[in-house]
């Protein structure tokens, strides 16, 4: 039986681009571009990423690992050429429900290049954690202590 | 208030003290935190001792920093294709940054 719960959280994470807001824009709304960044080389079995960029469609791409099968998918509600993405999202860990979030793309020209705000509110559910995630931050840690030697 | 709790054990009053808030409004607070499993408390006679659960605290903040990994790996990438495929641009006479 599981045992329910949610805990709530956000964050936000600022980069800046040598790119224009137009070129940042366009990486999020052509399935090739945005398949290349969005979706983790390292996933193992990754189905082929869906996109369908428009106020009312959305994404949906699954990774299959061997604790269980991640599902992600997604719905736009509010497209601002150039400048904004609203989206909400969910993940399932085979069929059980992981989260659901309202992601917020904010892009503003900044010098030559643009400025990327990115803003995540989650309802975490039922602590299902994605076992993967702790494998990554370990190697990411790994990856740059190597860097570092 | 969770903050506080994190150092340790406290009264509903000991919670309240550094707080501008009405004894009455801390303890709906205490009760919100005890509805989502972040706080347990226990009344002992006159006075309710609030204690943080570690376990739910733990993946409260696990979570985060996951998905805050996750997204911020997919921006660097990002940042990599933006550098590398210059041909993806409605805006060719773009100057170096």
């Amino acid at each position: 039986m599981t045992e329910r719960s949610v805990t709530h959280g956000t964050f936000t994470i600022d980069r800046s681009y040598p790119a224009t807001p137009v070129r940042v824009f366009a990486a999020f709304t052509d399935a090739n571009a945005k398949a290349r960044w969005f979706c983790d080389p390292d996933d193992p079995q990754t189905d082929g990423y869906e996109l369908d960029f428009r106020v009312g469609g959305g994404e949906r791409f699954v990774s299959k690992h061997e604790s269980a099968t991640y599902r992600y998918e997604s719905r736009y509600c509010d497209i601002v050429p150039d400048q904004r993405i609203v989206l909400t999202y969910e993940m399932y860990a085979d069929d059980a429900r992981m989260s659901v979030s309202v992601a917020t793309v904010e892009i503003t020209p900044d010098g030559a290049g643009a400025h990327l705000t990115y803003t995540e509110q989650g309802a975490f559910l039922d602590g299902i954690d994605k076992s993967e995630y702790r494998e990554h931050g370990t190697r990411e840690l790994l990856d740059k202590l190597g860097e570092t030697l | 208030m969770v903050e506080r709790l994190s150092l340790g054990p406290a009264s509903v009053s000991e919670l309240a003290k550094p707080l501008t808030m009405s004894l009455a409004a801390v303890v709906q607070h205490v009760q919100v935190l005890e509805a989502c499993g972040l706080v347990r408390t226990q009344k002992v006679g006159r006075t309710r001792t609030c204690n943080i659960n570690p376990a739910v605290l733990g993946s409260a903040e696990q979570w985060i920093t996951n998905r805050r990994t996750e997204w911020e790996r997919r921006l660097d990438r990002l940042g990599d294709f933006l550098a590398e495929d210059p041909a993806n641009t409605d805006t060719p006479q773009e100057g170096t940054p």
